[in-house]
């Protein structure tokens, strides 16, 4: 599946199968501070990917004060 | 099309998201629904705002300022936007793009200052004349454009987008220092006193999870990249900090910030100094100030004085430090 990350963004591709969650953790970042867009909806944790899906991975969190 | 596990809590529909600290699932519907009750509950709690309140909303063209506006215009408030350029180069071209667009879209009006055309500096030259960091910087410059316009509009309430993630982190912060004047203050309400418009914080029950999530839902395009200049800073390992803690134990940011607000602010009433300063004006802009010239015009000063210093300059200089 083709992967969006952001802050740098960039895309990478990923094989295999996924949930969400296993996603996330795959790629070691925290469910708490990241949204996951798949073909332009939102979905939750326990949603499974397919491998044509296009994902993105939102960060959430913001640095000012 | 892959399956969706997960029902919505209320209506048994697929969801579209989780929420571990409400041990539950929602469809778009019913967690637009929980993101307004929210709001609602913290409005009502502390006495935020009333229908008949001229409410000027902190706009940065990110999430959480774009979902408070929303929400409030949602829930039938009457509120404009204040969007302030800071010349954080093609960081703030973007995100004031994305805030006209949002007042746009919608018919809402945004007022706009642009630090250097008008006040004849930018938040990078800021940083650097005064040798403390951008987010300092920044800090003090937004607080006073924000007063000021407030009051110069005859708005009766000032709205930030502070949501629980950003309070909770300032609340680690404050209390690692076990700084009683801090904590003292940080209030979701602060009533208008001595020349400052009151502030509000509606989003205080609300993660950032959960407001970034409201503007997917939405539809409301946001600025999703990070301010270059907030690399780094105390903040954000504060809320990394947290959000580990919560993985563990859902709940914990809510349980650690409100029920400070409930247990915790009643005991620390009063103790706030800067609550009872006797206030004189700024000598150059009439601000209320402990000194002759208030932080906003100390800082607009020796950035004034100080040749354009471009925002690549600041940040390889902060790259370097870490």
């Amino acid at each position: 599946m083709k992967v969006l990350l952001r802050n740098p963004r960039r895309e990478i591709d990923i094989e295999g199968k996924y949930s969400v969650n296993s996603l996330l953790a795959h790629l070691d970042l925290p469910r708490e501070s990241h949204l996951v867009i798949r073909n332009g909806t939102l979905v939750p944790g326990d949603a499974a990917l397919a491998p044509d899906d296009t994902v993105e991975i939102r960060p959430v969190i913001s640095g000012g004060c | 099309m892959a399956a969706v596990a997960s029902k919505c809590r209320v209506c048994k529909e697929p969801a579209v998201i989780d929420l571990p600290r409400h041990n539950a699932n929602f469809c778009a519907e019913h967690f637009l629904e929980l993101c307004r009750r929210q709001v609602v509950k913290a409005i009502e709690k502390f006495d935020m705002l009333s229908k008949d309140d001229r409410i000027l909303v902190a706009v940065s063209g990110g999430k959480d300022s774009l979902a408070v506006w929303d929400l409030l215009i949602d829930l039938g408030y009457q509120a404009d936007g204040l969007y302030i350029g800071l010349g954080i180069g093609e960081y703030s071209d973007v995100s004031g793009e994305y805030a006209k667009n949002f007042a746009a879209a919608r018919g809402l009006h945004l007022i706009t200052i642009d630090l250097r055309s008008e006040y004849g500096y930018d938040i990078p030259t800021a940083a650097k004349a005064t040798r403390r960091v951008p987010c300092s910087a920044c800090g003090t410059s937004k607080r006073h454009l924000f007063d000021k316009a407030a009051l110069d509009g005859g708005y009766t309430v000032l709205v930030t987008g502070h949501n629980l993630d950003d309070e909770a982190a300032v609340l680690f912060g404050n209390t690692l220092r076990w700084d009683v004047e801090y904590l003292s203050r940080q209030l979701p309400v602060l009533p208008a006193r001595n020349g400052f418009p009151k502030k509000v914080k509606p989003l205080v029950r609300l993660t950032e999870r959960e407001m970034a999530a409201w503007c997917v839902v939405r539809g409301i395009d946001y600025l999703v990249d990070e301010c270059p200049m907030a690399v780094g800073n105390k903040h954000l390992a504060y809320k990394a900090a947290l959000n580990a803690i919560e993985t563990e134990s859902p709940g914990s940011k809510a349980a650690f910030y409100l029920n400070v607000l409930d247990n915790m602010a009643p005991l620390l009433s009063g103790r706030s100094l800067a609550a009872g300063e006797e206030l004189g004006a700024c000598t150059e802009c009439g601000s209320p100030t402990t000194s002759d010239l208030c932080a906003f015009c100390r800082t607009a000063q020796k950035a004034r004085a100080h040749d354009p210093v471009p925002v690549e300059l600041v940040l390889s200089k902060g790259r370097r430090r870490r």
